[in-house]
């Protein structure tokens, strides 16, 4: 990287083709630096705040950057982005504990000069709400909890603050659905009302036993703040929309054990029945900075064996949190019962990271006699390898449904906005659709994830782009005639053959989502893909896109990335770029679906190979004043795309 | 006869100096994990509970600084609105900010930090510090801000906070 002249900035190093100007001005210009110095450089975050400067030396600074910006050959560095150089890995390497931004220290923000817009309007806040995402109507919500179908119901239970729009005073809230999509809000299933929970109602899971009958194991923080599991059982199993509950009196039934913190025992998961014929469960917890998962059996879920040995531990990890372990079958294309195992079957263990607020998967196998799981690949172990998604996605948990033979998994999606503008809009975090997951067997190495096929029932008017072509810099409106806030995306795209054999050695190395420039760090053969929620002056912009790099043998590598440098011109909103690698395969199009739906997008490339959720607030890219480009914005290849466009309606909640 | 007395005496001192020494370097080894070691050890020792506070405690003490600062940002911002009528808007945002940081952000650290779930702690301190910046930046672009000096305060400290809650994660 080139330092500049002035302290703080860096240029970026630009890719070694990228000499043929393009035919439209650089489409996107980047964002500049906030107000404050973060001095915590070093660590998981890939930009710093710069320390605020009297007007004129950022003036000077603007100056300067034009002067720049006409020196570089139509590519923009952007000197207003210092990027610690240690930032700067590629993709596929181990991830580092300096993962993205959000959540784990500042969030960074950069004012736009000349948009002091420093008020949410209540239109604007409206907006953000979802039209189709699980969300209770108020207040704050975060981990999944619960997730079963029972006597024909879906049931979701999740973690619920009553009384404002952040973390606090946890209870159960409650809801039911017959199709995973349209929900019907229940009165909350359990509050912090005894000693054993007063300090909140947390995670846990739903068993499902020989007989039918539904029990519930929970993490209470008891009135000493210590973490103990406690069990839960519908007070009248007859009713399909298990609308009250009861906490079994002899509740904890278990607490920590020893050598175990107690702050560091939680999230208990679903049950399956071993071959001897008790019920086994695994818990997350950590020995220093080791993560582990602990595994119990137990016969009447009143008393409980702790197995001699982990299921599975990964040092450097930290605490494990929300842990999951699961069957995926290699052969058939349903899900499988939590208890399955078998030569054709593999088990994905998950786990949340309590450091980075991530989550990881790993493919391996599990050994019913000897409770102890193996990763399939050891380097890409939990927690240093796979994540479920690139963006917003925590405290995962999957459930089987019995009734379509399908593994679905939920996911938290916090805000990425200020805590005070959840406060004005009285409301904070959603859930993820649904997904099913399924074994990738085209790679062997990865899960697929895919929206739950009813959402496609929300599909109304469609519009057909059939190959639409994009040369090298430039934008294509894609015109729909109707709103664009609720969309389901489904797009393909080609790369110009020609250029992707002649160009070579492109930043093969280098390249990575998140500490990348974004949609306007331009290289031979990407970014290209679409812009969303974006007004037609494209100042607000959310480009969702490939970026293919190629190494001196001629391997390729492709990124897929979402940019939110320039989502939004407010400046209390995170303005981070999220994504990763994704396995492309001999033959294979590159393909994207986008889940539009106001404040949350859901991306997913090569049939859900690689995921990206994030969260979008704008000011401007809203209601009619919205729309969706395909953009191109490589300098040597032209691309070719294919997309199916539906406005999708709504899903009302009733209560 | 008086020897063993002043013995005595000089060992007591001295194991109190020990104990009074390990706490520092508690303090100390704390503070460097942070990100500005130096408003992080003045603001722990002018509290004296901080002597025999663990990490968690420790970490309860800068938020409270945190919660004391930002008290004293609004009753300023009340009169400023007064004196500066025409920065209405920007200080309207800041007593936003601000009050979300009362209501919702320091709540959330403490209440996170007694139950062992420090990542809702570091999501209500670095809020704070964002919110912070959120004060000062609404006057970018329209006067100079009247509250530099405490929004940086707030700021730092809600930095050193969320430093000091990632040892517990």
């Amino acid at each position: 990287m080139q330092k500049m002249a002035f302290p703080g900035r860096h240029a970026l190093h630009e890719p070694s083709h990228s000499h043929i100007p393009s035919s439209y001005a650089p489409l996107l210009d980047p964002a500049t630096t906030s107000a404050f110095e973060a001095p915590d450089r070093q660590c998981r975050r890939r930009r710093s705040s710069v320390v605020a400067l009297p007007l004129m030396a950022v003036l000077l600074v603007v100056a300067l950057f034009s002067v720049v910006a006409l020196v570089t050959n139509g590519n923009k560095p952007n000197p207003m982005v210092s990027t610690p150089p240690e930032s700067q890995q590629p993709e596929n390497m181990i991830p580092s504990r300096r993962g993205e931004t959000e959540g784990v220290s500042l969030k960074s923000f950069r004012p736009l000069l000349g948009a002091p817009k420093y008020s949410w309007t209540k239109k604007l806040l409206a907006w953000q709400k979802t039209g189709f995402h699980f969300q209770p109507k108020k207040n704050w919500m975060n981990d999944p909890n619960g997730p079963v179908f029972y006597k024909g119901w879906y049931h979701f239970f999740y973690q619920y603050n009553p009384y404002g729009a952040v973390w606090g005073n946890i209870a159960w809230g409650h809801a039911v659905s017959r199709d995973l999509i349209h929900w019907r809000h229940l009165p909350m299933a359990m509050v912090p009302d005894d000693w054993y929970d007063i300090n909140g109602v947390w995670t846990g899971s739903a068993t499902i036993l020989e007989d039918g009958r539904l029990v519930m194991l929970y993490t209470g923080s008891t009135n000493e703040s210590v973490q103990v599991q406690n069990l839960a059982y519908p007070a009248d199993p007859l009713d399909p929309l298990l609308v009250d509950w009861v906490k079994y009196p002899g509740n904890p039934v278990l607490v920590p054990p020893p050598g175990i913190g107690s702050k560091d025992f939680r999230d208990p998961t679903t049950a399956w029945l071993t071959p001897q014929g008790k019920w086994r469960f695994i818990i997350g917890s950590k020995l220093n900075k080791t993560g582990i998962s602990l595994v119990y059996d137990t016969k009447d879920f009143k008393t409980y064996e702790l197995l001699n040995g982990l299921l599975h531990s990964v040092p450097g990890t930290g605490m494990w949190e929300c842990v999951d372990i699961f069957p995926v079958s290699k052969i058939v294309e349903n899900g499988l019962d939590t208890g399955e195992n078998g030569p054709g079957v593999k088990h994905v263990v998950k786990t949340s990271l309590d450091d980075d607020r991530n989550d990881y998967y790993a493919l391996g196998t599990y050994d019913g006699e000897t409770g102890k799981w193996i990763p399939d690949d050891p380097i890409n172990d939990v927690g240093i390898g796979l994540r479920y998604d690139y963006g917003i996605f925590y405290a995962s948990k999957t459930f089987y449904d019995q009734e379509k033979k399908r593994r679905v998994l939920w996911g938290w999606i916090k805000e990425t906005d200020s805590e005070n503008a959840d406060i004005q809009k009285g409301w904070a975090s959603v859930q993820a659709i649904p997904r099913t997951i399924l074994f990738d067997k085209k790679t062997g190495t990865n899960i697929l994830q895919w929206p739950v096929e009813e959402v496609e029932r929300l599909r109304m008017s469609k519009k057909v782009f059939d190959k639409v072509e994009a040369k090298p810099g430039s934008i294509v409106p894609l015109h729909v005639g109707f709103a664009t806030s609720q969309l389901d995306i489904v797009a393909e795209f080609e790369v110009d053959k020609v250029a992707l054999e002649s160009i070579n050695d492109t930043d093969h190395t280098t390249y990575s989502c998140p500490t990348s420039h974004g949609a306007a760090q331009r290289g031979a053969l990407g970014p290209f893909g679409l812009l969303v929620h974006t007004d037609n002056h494209q100042t607000e912009q959310t480009p969702v896109y490939f970026y293919i790099s190629k190494d001196t043998e001629g391997n390729f590598k492709t990124f897929f990335c979402a940019d939110h440098s320039r989502s939004s011109e407010a400046i209390d909103v995170d303005k981070a770029i999220y994504g990763s690698t994704v396995p492309v395969l001999e033959g294979e199009k590159l393909s994207m679906r986008i889940l539009v739906d106001h404040s949350i997008i859901e991306s997913f490339a090569q049939g859900g190979r690689t995921c990206i959720t994030s969260r979008i607030y704008p000011m401007r890219a809203v209601y009619e004043n919205a729309g969706i480009f395909l953009f191109n914005n490589a300098t040597d290849a032209t691309i070719t795309a294919s997309l199916h466009i539906w406005q999708m309606s709504s899903a009302y909640a009733h209560s | 006869m008086k020897f063993p007395v002043i013995l005595l005496a000089i060992l007591h001192t001295h194991a109190g100096l020990i104990t009074q020494m390990n706490d520092q370097t508690l303090i100390e080894t704390t503070c460097r994990s942070t990100s500005n070691f130096q408003l992080c050890l003045s603001t722990l020792l002018a509290n004296p509970l901080s002597a025999t506070a663990d990490v968690a405690e420790l970490a309860l003490i800068i938020v409270d600084a945190v919660k004391a600062k930002t008290e004293t940002a609004l009753s300023g911002i009340e009169e400023l609105k007064w004196l500066h009528p025409e920065l209405t808007d920007a200080l309207g945002q800041c007593s936003n900010s601000y009050k979300a940081v009362l209501k919702a952000d320091v709540p959330e650290a403490v209440a996170a930090l007694t139950r062992g779930v420090p990542k809702f702690a570091e999501f209500g301190m670095v809020d704070a510090a964002w919110e912070a910046e959120i004060c000062e930046g609404s006057f970018e672009r329209v006067a100079e801000s009247p509250l530099s000096e405490l929004n940086r305060d707030i700021h730092d400290l809600a930095v050193v906070a969320a430093g000091i809650i990632k040892n517990l994660l």
